[in-house]
């Protein structure tokens, strides 16, 4: 089967080393569990975070359903009225803190950092491997809050209510956020050491992948703003178990400082979930349509442009807690202007798609749905921006609606798509073309139809986080729920066809999609230290030289993507993206 | 591929003992970043109370005994001299040296925790506690309570800077155990001989740690001891 691979790939240029089947690589060198519990490899712990996260995206959702299913009648269908509290918090804490926040750093950037600069490991491998087992006792507190009876605060855990009222497991589950923050702090620090640091000959600065500057971004402000959220989650522990302390209204202490403090990182913790998705989108898009990213620096410094602003707009969300004009003001610009780089970069990617030889593969439908998504969330945000409106519309389903357009629509369509893209690279098997853009389709019609009615009874005034309500919102609520009905089967797909595809899957080639990363020039999947550690890579030009159609190393690229299986040589959608140089303007970069 | 690749302390998926070295420091002069945003969240939650109340907050703040945090003071400012001493006999390959200076350290270290505890144990045989049944419970005749009730004050606001000054020198007594604990690390790398003169950077990452840890005493040191002017009490 392998002899289809030799006869594809020389036909455009030198191929890159290709390995014998039987070669070593980090998935076979040792079958045992305790390899794998041991490994320093910045592969494996991805891959280890990986099958955690996927573990908690699945709670999450369940707990999501029983939300939605609750919401079927106007007086709560199926649990109590505190039952219900308790699940969507239980929906939040875990989809945010266990899901979102180490979702693609953690899995794709631990995997992909090091191979994309060209070097053999993160610069701390052992702290790499610590922040998983950190990550885990972190989530097993939360795991255990939600299984003693939850917890029933919201995610945001406002005092006095969580310090003094509520009668939850207010602790564990805080206790695990705050653990669970260092696992962050470790994974961003290291990424940021090893972009400083390790980066090959040759990859300067300006010739990164944007997914290595949207991640180097997000590490900036996982550093930079998870200790904070740290810090507060300290000081809630201790005044619930004490019961006394500086947010306790009784003694002088403001309840409001609480929220200044958590926002303070949970507002920027929303860029640490959607940066890395936009990093997938610019790597993704560039490649399916053949042509170099459009604004390359562009791009690249908007990610730094929203890691900066984003620290400084917080108080968004407190404008109805009774805090000054005049900051409200200032807070209410700030958020305006963070949608600044978020334009470019929207426009940056409409520009590279303009003219593109476009294919469709699932990774490309999931970047072209994060990209849509987003432009609707990102927009809703701005009527929560301004001041005016975002009286009317706070904590309604508006704001619900928005914050799913943005951080599933688009951040988890964004690691859906990265997933997909990269899937080949890390498990060496190409799954099922055909499902994988059904999933892909099925996910965004559900997702359409779950959170647009949310918008509409959201702006008639239906409040978040009500298990009650009129009757007129009936009808928006059945939609809703229907919708999601169809996301949920839209996720369970991949769980299925890509655990299929590492049994039955293709052999991957090393570089199905023919794009230009360094991580492509290696095998799928990659040997222990990434390369040919006697050839370690030397890059020579930018990383989206579709239009020259070389790689980063200044090799040619094989056949375009679609024939990302070696097996399957009569793909038909390989013959749209001609190899080789393209008669496209475009900018050259690096 | 060079033989400088030979050396026993280089780690594999580094290229060179600079690019680990170098990568060592920025991985902890980061770290130290986000330290100073934990301990930022601290500082700023205080600097809004006490300019809040800043009548209860200088006079909870005198009764915080003075000399202990001076001469606590001392020691940990000492400590960073002998930290850095380690520093140049690591460089020096003067192994005996780095055992002293870093024994040195560990030993001022321990002293500031233990003078600290006698510290707690005063305030909790004074009353200086924040809790609503401990606060101003002595055998003492005069307390920071009955004195604030004299004063006219919120004893409420006096016991909010209490919850601030245990918090604070909590958290920052746990970062000096820690400390302590990578000093005898240090200790342990030496004697099984990965501290060679080419890898004196093992000790200077965790001095910078140390460093960092110093100096948030010195930020901590005015804030809750030198708030009000220390006029004599009863006690």
């Amino acid at each position: 089967m392998t002899t289809a691979v030799t006869s594809v790939m020389p036909k455009i240029a030198p191929p890159p080393p290709e390995p014998a089947p039987a070669e070593p690589n980090y998935l076979n060198i040792n079958y045992s569990l305790w390899s794998w519990l041991t490994t320093v490899d910045h592969k494996r712990i991805g891959i280890l975070y990986l099958v955690s996260i996927t573990v908690f995206f699945l709670a999450g959702g369940i707990a999501a359903g029983i939300v939605r299913l609750n919401l079927l009648a106007p007086d709560g269908a199926i649990v109590s009225e505190d039952a219900y509290n308790r699940a969507f918090t239980a929906h939040g804490v875990l989809m945010l803190f266990f899901f979102l926040i180490p979702a693609v750093p953690a899995v794709l950037g631990n995997f992909l950092i090091p191979m994309m600069i060209g070097a053999k490991d993160l610069a701390f491998p052992k702290l790499n491997l610590a922040s998983w087992y950190v990550f885990l006792v972190g989530a097993m507190f939360g795991v255990w809050a939600i299984l003693a009876g939850g917890i029933d605060t919201g995610w945001t855990l406002y005092p006095p209510y969580s310090s003094r009222s509520s009668t939850s497991n207010v602790v564990p589950g805080v206790f695990g956020v705050f653990i669970s923050g260092f696992s962050s702090i470790m994974t961003g620090l290291n990424i940021m050491v090893t972009v400083h640091k390790m980066r090959a000959p040759g990859m300067t600065w300006g010739r990164l992948p944007l997914f290595v500057w949207s991640l180097y971004a997000t590490s900036l402000i996982q550093l930079l703003g998870t200790p904070v959220i740290a810090i507060t989650t300290v000081l809630l522990m201790v005044e619930r178990v004490a019961g006394i302390g500086i947010f306790d209204p009784l003694i002088g202490g403001d309840p409001v400082l609480f929220q200044h403090l958590f926002w303070f990182y949970s507002h920027p913790a929303v860029y640490i979930m959607i940066l890395p998705g936009m990093g997938v989108v610019s790597e993704v898009l560039t490649c399916f349509s053949r042509k170099n990213i459009f604004g390359y620096h562009a791009v690249a410094w908007s990610s730094m442009g929203i890691a900066v602003v984003g620290f400084m707009l917080w108080a968004h969300h407190m404008f109805v807690a009774g805090i000054s004009f005049y900051s409200a003001l200032l807070f209410s610009f700030l958020s305006m202007l963070v949608a600044v780089p978020s334009a470019i970069k929207v426009f940056n990617w409409t520009g590279t798609l303009y003219k593109g030889s476009i294919t469709f593969q699932a990774p490309m439908l999931f970047a072209l749905g994060f990209v849509v998504l987003f432009v609707i969330g990102g927009l809703t945000g701005l009527f929560l921006a301004t001041l005016g409106t975002d009286i009317h519309l706070h904590d309604t389903y508006f704001v619900v609606a928005h914050f799913h357009f943005v951080m599933v629509g688009g951040m988890v369509l964004g690691y859906m798509a990265g997933l997909h893209f990269w899937w080949p690279k890390m498990t060496g098997r190409m799954y099922s073309d055909w499902w994988s853009r059904v999933a892909a389709a099925i996910i965004i019609v559900g997702f359409f139809l779950t959170f647009v009615p949310q918008f509409v009874m959201g702006y008639h005034g239906m409040p978040r986080r009500y298990p009650n309500y009129p009757q007129e919102f009936h009808v928006y609520n059945v939609m809703s729920t229907a919708g999601a009905s169809i996301l949920g089967l839209g996720y369970l797909l991949p769980v299925f066809y890509l655990t299929l595809s590492l049994f039955f899957g293709k052999k991957a080639t090393g570089n199905p999609w023919s794009a230009t990363g360094l991580e492509w020039q290696s095998p799928s999947p990659p040997p222990l230290f990434n390369f040919d550690e006697a050839h370690m890579p030397v890059v020579v030009c930018g990383p989206y030289e579709y239009a020259l159609g070389i790689d980063q190393m200044g090799r040619g690229l094989p056949e375009g993507p679609g024939l990302g299986s070696a097996n399957d040589p009569s793909d038909k959608h390989g013959e749209s993206a001609a190899p080789g140089p393209m008669n496209k303007e475009t900018h050259v970069v690096g | 591929m060079s033989a400088s690749t030979h050396s026993p302390v280089l780690k594999h998926h580094f290229g060179d003992l600079n690019q680990q070295h170098a990568s060592e420091r920025l991985g902890m002069w980061m770290f130290l970043a986000t330290e100073v945003l934990f301990f930022g969240g601290l500082f700023g939650a205080y600097a809004c109370y006490r300019l809040w109340y800043a009548a209860e907050f200088e006079f909870a703040s005198s009764f915080m005994n003075v000399k202990f945090a001076s001469i606590n003071t001392v020691f940990l400012v000492t400590s960073s001299l002998t930290m850095t001493l380690a520093i140049r006999c690591a460089k020096i390959g003067d192994k005996a040296g780095l055992y002293r200076n870093l024994l040195l350290t560990f030993a001022l270290g321990s002293a500031f925790m233990v003078l600290k505890g006698f510290e707690y144990a005063e305030d909790f045989h004074e009353g200086i506690l924040p809790g609503a049944s401990s606060f101003g419970v002595t055998d003492l005749k005069h307390n920071i309570k009955t004195d604030a009730e004299h004063a006219g004050l919120d004893t409420g606001k006096v016991r909010l800077f209490l919850c601030f000054y245990y918090i604070m020198t909590g958290i920052h007594g746990v970062h000096i155990i820690i400390g302590l604990g990578c000093i005898l690390w240090l200790v342990q790398q030496t004697y099984a001989n990965q501290i060679p003169p080419e890898n004196y950077s093992t000790v200077e990452v965790v001095s910078l740690y140390w460093h960092l840890v110093d100096a948030i005493w010195l930020f901590l040191m005015p804030m809750l001891y030198l708030a009000g002017a220390h006029i004599p009490h009863a006690h």
